[in-house]
C-alpha cells in the first residue's frame, strides 16, 4: 500500500487550525452516545442523517482516546484524567479541549505522527490540485497536480482519491476561514460528476470581530461569557431560555443580527460578547487565544472590557455527497471533513463536532480507500485531464493586462454580494440577484487576466484557478438556497419564515450540467429521532 | 484610512537579476496589518507579489517576515504599529521622519526562494526532525487515558501554542554564527516531549540535546526569539528549562552553566553581593570536597582562567585574589543583608514557572501582586535580577 498526502499549503498551515473551542465526545462516565446524537440532530434541524450521526458519536471516545494516546496534550482534571468544558446545543459537557488551540493542538500532533512515519507516508507539501481524473469506466484513477515551488504539473495515479481540502469560507467576505478556504473539492467533485448536498446550509457564527471576520471561540460562551445587546440587555432570554447563549449557533447568530436589525446593536453593527464574567485564572489558562485576539486584533483587553461580535461566515455543512464510508457517487472517489457531507451536520453544525467529523468519517474514508486499493489494479488515466489544465494555465498566462478585471475585484464583488444576500436572513430576491451576480462573474473570470507569468509560486495563477472553484461553489448555494422554500437550520427565509418537514424534510443534491447545476431530491435517514419543534 | 509606504525586499528568482527594493503605496486603516497592506498592494498594483499567508489570524503561521528588521508575522503587526516604529527609528537617527516607509524582508537564516517566500524545509523543517518530534512512550497505551497531572499539561500547553512560523529561527543570534544550532524552535519542540509525562524517553532526549555541539548549550541568551515569537511560546525559556532538568539529570555541561548558577545564588544569598573570586572556584569545584578533591576538569578551567582573573583585578572588577579559603570578600551591613534574604524568601515562595498559560500577561502579575499588597522594590538594580 502506498499513501501521499497532497497539500496546497505545508499541512500546518491547514485550517483545522483554527478549530478553537474543542472536540466532542460522550466518554465521562453518565453521558451517552444516543444523548450526543440526539443533541446533533436536533442542532442539525433534523436535516442530519441519523445513520451517519450514530456512526459518529458512537466511534467518539475510542478517537478521543487515540488522539490522547498520540500525544494530544488535552486538559486534564483534578484528577489528572480529561476533563471537558460546555458547549453551545450540547445537553452535557461533552467538549475535550487543549485551551483554546485543540484543532491546532490535534493538527500539529497528526503532523508529529506524518514525520514518523515518513517512511510510508509520502508528503506533497505545497501541491496544488487542480482537478480529478477519471478513466474510461467513469472511475478516479488520479489527481492533476501542480507542483507550486517549480511550477512542473503532473498527473497522479491512484487506486482511490480522498478529497479533504475544507470548506468555500472564502466565497463569503467577511469570513473566519483561511484565504486557503476556497472550496476547491468540493468544485473538483462537482466538475468530476459527484453530486453535491445540503449547498445552502452555510453557518454564520454568532461571535466574529467586525469588519476582519476573526473567531472569538464558542467556548468563550461555553466558559459563562454573556451577550449583551447595546442598552446592556442579556437578549438571549427572549430567544432561548433555557439554553441562553448555548442554544445552537443559527439561533443565537439569528438573534443577534434580529437585535442588530432591530436598532437594539452598536452603531458599528455589532453586539457585545461580555467575557469579563469569567474568572481571570480561567480566561487565561483556557481562553488565552481569545486574550490575543483581542488584544493585538481588536484593542480589548477582554478580561476587562466586553468585546463587539457579530454573525460571520464560518463553516460549509453542505459539499460533497458522501456515505458512512465517505464513498461519493464516483467510485475510487472519496470526501471527508468540511468538503463532505455525510450529513452528519444537516442545516447547522454543533460547535466542536466539526473536528469530530473530519476524524472520524477521515478514518473511515482511509480504510476503505485501502480496502479498494487492495483488490485491485491500478488503472491507466488517459493523459487528457493533464493536457486540459496545462491548456487552462496556458490560457491565463496568455491573457494581457487590462484584458479583462482583475482577479481581486471579482473576489471582492463574489464575497460581498454573499454576504449581502445569501447570510443570516434570506430571500427570494435576494438570492436571485446573488446568482445573477454569480453568473456574470463566473462570465467575467474567462477573460480575468494576472500578472505573473512565471513558475516558482505563481500565487497569482493558482488564485485565479481558486477564483473558479469559487464561483462553482457559489452558484451552488444560491441555487440550492432559492429552491428550499423553507426556513431550516442556517437556511432562513424570510418569505418562508416556518419550517415545513411535510415538503422539505429532504436533501437538496447537486449534479453539474452544462446550464449550471441539475437538482434532485434524497431522503433524510431517520432511525429512532423524530422530528419535534426545536427549542433551546 | 491612513496612507503608507510599505518598501519590500523582493527577490524574482526567474528573472537572472538579484534582489532589489521595490515601494508600494497602500491606503488602509492603521488598525490593519502589515499583511492586508502586503495583499493590498499585491491585489492592486503587482499580482507576482509573493508572500505565503493563509489565516490572517496569527494561527496558521505562514506569514513570518521581518517588518522594520524585526522578525514576526505580517498578520499579527498593525500596520499604524509598524510606521510608528519606522518613524521612531528614523528620528532616533537624525532623519526626517515624515516620509519613512516601512521595510520589509524575507525571514533570516533561511534561504529566500521568492520575494518573502523562504525555504523552511532545509532549515527549520530539518531542524525539527533533529529532536524526534513525536512522542515515545513505552509499551501499550492503558486502556483510558493517561492519568498526568493538569499542570504538566498546560505547562507544556505553552510550548504547544507553537505554530512553527520560523520567526524565532529567523531572529536567532547563534544561530547566525552557528548555522547548525538546533535553534530555539526546535528545541521549544523538544521541551513538549520532555516536559510531557507520557513521554518515556526525556532522559534520552536530554542527553542527546546536552551532547550535541549545536544543541542546548549553543544558545547565548540573548531573548531574540522570544522578542519575535508571536505566540508568547518563549522559546529561550524553553531551552532553559531543559538545561535545567539536564542539570537535574547529573548531565555535565561543558561552560558549568548549571553549577555556575547554583554557585551564583548561594553567593549572593550569603553575601547580598558577587564575590566574583568564589564565583569561579564553585562554579568548577563546589563546596569544601569539591576543593580538596577538585577533579581534572575543574583545574584545567581554574587554570585557563587565571589570564581573565588577572584582568579583573586590574581593572578593579575583581577585588579580592582568588583563594583557596573564601571569607575576605565583605557582607553587606546587617539590614541589607537582611532585605536580600527577604528577597530570597519572597523568590521561593513565588516560584512557579512564567507560563502564560497559567499566569497572564506579564503586566497583570504585577497588577495582582500590588493588588495583593505586595511590596516591590524600586531599586533598578534588583527590578533588573527578577
Amino acid at each position: 500500500m502506498s499513501v501521499g498526502i497532497i497539500s496546497k499549503v505545508h499541512p500546518v498551515r491547514s485550517h483545522s487550525n483554527a478549530a478553537q473551542g474543542g472536540i466532542n465526545a460522550a466518554l465521562n462516565p453518565g453521558d451517552s452516545w444516543e444523548s450526543h446524537a440526539f443533541d446533533t440532530i436536533k442542532g442539525s434541524d433534523y436535516l442530519g442523517d441519523q445513520d451517519a450521526v450514530e456512526v459518529m458519536t458512537r466511534e467518539a471516545p475510542e478517537e478521543i482516546l487515540h488522539l490522547e494516546h498520540l500525544g494530544v496534550t488535552f486538559h486534564r482534571n483534578e484528577e489528572g484524567k480529561l476533563g471537558t468544558r460546555a458547549f453551545g446545543g450540547a445537553s452535557a459537557a461533552r467538549t475535550y479541549y487543549v485551551a483554546d488551540i485543540t484543532g491546532q493542538a490535534i493538527m500539529h500532533v497528526l503532523y508529529e505522527q506524518l514525520m514518523k512515519y515518513s517512511e510510508q507516508i509520502a508528503r506533497y507539501e505545497e501541491w496544488f490540485c487542480s482537478s480529478l481524473a477519471l478513466d474510461e469506466n467513469g472511475e478516479c484513477c488520479g489527481v492533476v497536480t501542480r507542483n507550486v515551488a517549480d511550477g512542473s504539473m503532473e498527473l497522479f495515479q491512484a487506486k482511490a482519491v480522498i478529497l479533504c481540502t475544507g470548506g468555500n469560507g472564502m466565497v463569503w467576505q467577511p469570513t473566519t476561514n483561511a484565504l486557503i478556504c476556497t472550496g476547491d473539492g468540493i468544485a473538483m467533485a462537482y466538475r468530476a460528476g459527484a453530486k453535491l448536498m445540503d449547498m445552502e446550509m452555510i453557518q454564520y457564527h454568532p461571535t466574529t470581530l467586525a469588519g476582519k471576520g476573526f473567531l472569538i471561540t464558542e467556548g468563550a460562551r461555553g466558559e459563562g461569557a454573556h451577550l449583551l445587546n447595546a442598552k446592556g440587555e442579556r437578549f438571549m432570554e427572549k430567544y432561548a431560555p433555557n439554553k441562553m447563549e448555548l442554544a445552537s449557533r443559527d439561533v443565537v447568530s439569528r438573534a443577534e443580527q434580529t437585535e442588530i436589525n432591530e436598532g437594539r446593536g452598536f452603531p458599528d453593527g455589532t453586539v457585545a460578547l461580555d467575557i469579563t464574567v469569567v474568572p481571570k485564572k480561567r480566561v487565561h489558562e483556557a481562553l488565552r487565544e481569545i486574550v490575543l485576539v483581542g488584544r493585538d486584533f481588536a484593542g480589548v483587553d477582554i478580561t476587562r472590557e466586553p468585546i463587539h461580535i457579530k454573525p460571520g461566515n464560518h463553516y460549509t455543512m453542505g459539499g460533497v455527497k458522501t456515505d458512512i464510508d465517505g464513498r461519493t457517487d464516483i467510485p475510487g472517489l472519496y470526501s471527508a471533513g468540511e468538503t463532505a457531507c455525510v450529513s452528519v451536520h444537516g442545516g447547522n453544525r454543533l460547535g466542536a463536532n466539526s473536528l469530530l467529523d473530519t476524524l472520524i468519517f477521515g478514518k473511515r474514508s482511509g480504510r476503505d480507500a485501502a480496502s479498494r486499493a487492495k483488490r485491485m489494479e491500478l488503472s491507466r488515466p488517459s493523459k487528457q485531464a493533464l493536457e486540459d489544465e496545462e491548456n487552462l494555465v496556458a490560457d491565463l498566462i496568455s491573457r494581457e493586462k487590462g484584458s479583462g478585471r482583475r482577479i481581486s475585484e471579482i473576489k471582492r464583488e463574489l464575497g460581498q454580494t454573499m454576504d449581502a444576500k445569501v447570510a443570516v436572513f434570506r430571500d427570494e430576491a435576494g438570492i436571485t440577484e446573488a446568482l445573477e451576480i454569480v453568473r456574470r462573474l463566473k462570465e467575467e473570470a474567462k477573460t480575468a487576466y494576472i500578472d505573473d507569468h512565471g513558475s516558482v509560486f505563481n500565487q497569482d495563477l493558482i488564485g485565479a484557478i481558486e477564483l473558479g472553484y469559487m464561483l462553482d461553489n457559489a452558484e451552488c448555494t444560491c441555487v440550492a438556497a432559492l429552491e428550499r422554500k423553507e426556513s431550516r437550520g442556517a437556511q432562513y427565509r424570510t418569505d418562508f419564515p416556518e419550517r415545513n418537514d411535510e415538503e422539505w424534510l429532504k436533501h437538496i443534491d447537486l449534479e453539474r450540467t452544462e446550464d449550471g447545476p441539475a437538482m434532485t431530491y434524497s431522503e433524510v435517514t431517520i432511525t429512532q429521532w423524530e422530528p419535534q419543534e426545536r427549542t433551546y | 484610512m491612513a496612507e503608507y509606504t510599505i518598501k519590500v525586499r523582493r527577490f524574482q528568482p526567474e528573472s537572472g537579476e538579484g534582489p532589489y527594493w521595490e515601494e508600494f503605496n497602500v491606503d488602509l486603516d492603521p488598525s490593519l496589518s502589515v499583511l492586508d497592506g502586503l495583499l493590498q498592494a499585491k491585489d492592486r498594483d503587482d499580482g507576482s507579489l509573493s508572500v505565503r499567508c493563509s489565516c490572517r489570524a496569527a494561527i496558521c503561521g505562514s506569514c513570518g517576515m521581518k517588518i522594520n528588521g524585526q522578525s514576526g508575522l505580517g498578520c499579527k503587526t498593525q500596520i499604524g504599529e509598524a510606521q510608528e516604529q519606522a518613524d521612531k527609528t528614523a528620528s532616533a537617527v537624525g532623519n526626517d521622519s515624515s516620509s519613512i516607509p516601512i521595510v520589509i524582508e524575507p525571514m533570516g537564516n533561511m534561504p529566500v526562494i521568492k520575494d518573502l517566500i523562504t525555504d523552511m524545509e532545509s532549515t527549520h523543517w530539518t531542524k525539527i526532525r533533529r529532536v524526534t518530534p513525536w512522542l515515545l512512550p513505552h509499551g501499550e497505551p492503558p486502556e483510558r487515558e493517561y492519568i498526568v497531572e493538569s499542570e504538566s499539561m498546560i505547562d507544556i500547553t505553552q510550548s504547544m501554542a507553537c505554530i512553527q512560523c520560523g520567526a524565532c529561527v529567523s531572529s536567532c543570534l547563534s544561530m547566525e554564527a552557528d548555522p547548525d544550532f538546533i535553534g530555539p524552535a526546535a528545541l521549544a519542540k523538544a521541551y513538549r516531549f520532555v516536559g510531557d509525562p507520557r513521554d518515556a524517553e526525556s532522559k534520552e532526549r536530554l542527553h542527546d540535546l546536552a551532547h550535541d555541539p549545536h544543541g542546548i548549550y549553543d544558545c547565548t541568551h540573548c531573548f531574540s526569539c522570544i522578542d519575535a515569537c508571536p505566540k508568547g511560546v518563549a522559546p529561550m525559556d524553553q531551552i532553559m528549562r531543559l538545561r535545567r532538568k539536564a542539570g537535574e539529570e547529573g548531565i555535565e555541561d561543558p561552560n558549568s552553566g548549571h553549577d555556575h548558577e547554583i554557585a551564583f545564588v548561594k553567593i549572593i544569598e550569603k553575601k547580598g553581593t558577587l564575590d566574583e573570586s568564589l564565583l569561579l572556584q564553585e562554579s568548577f569545584a563546589p563546596g569544601i570536597k569539591g576543593k580538596l578533591k577538585p577533579n581534572k576538569r575543574a583545574i584545567r578551567e581554574m587554570l585557563g582562567s587565571i589570564p581573565t582573573a588577572i584582568r579583573g583585578i586590574k581593572t578593579g572588577k575583581m577585588r579580592s585574589l582568588p583563594k583557596l579559603i573564601p571569607g575576605i570578600h565583605h557582607k553587606l551591613p546587617g539590614d541589607a543583608q537582611d532585605d536580600v534574604k527577604a528577597i530570597y524568601k519572597h523568590a521561593e515562595e513565588h516560584s512557579e514557572e512564567f507560563n502564560l498559560y497559567i499566569k497572564g500577561e506579564e503586566g497583570e502579575l504585577v497588577d495582582e501582586d500590588v493588588e495583593k499588597g505586595i511590596e516591590r522594590s524600586t531599586d533598578p538594580d534588583t527590578a533588573e535580577a527578577k
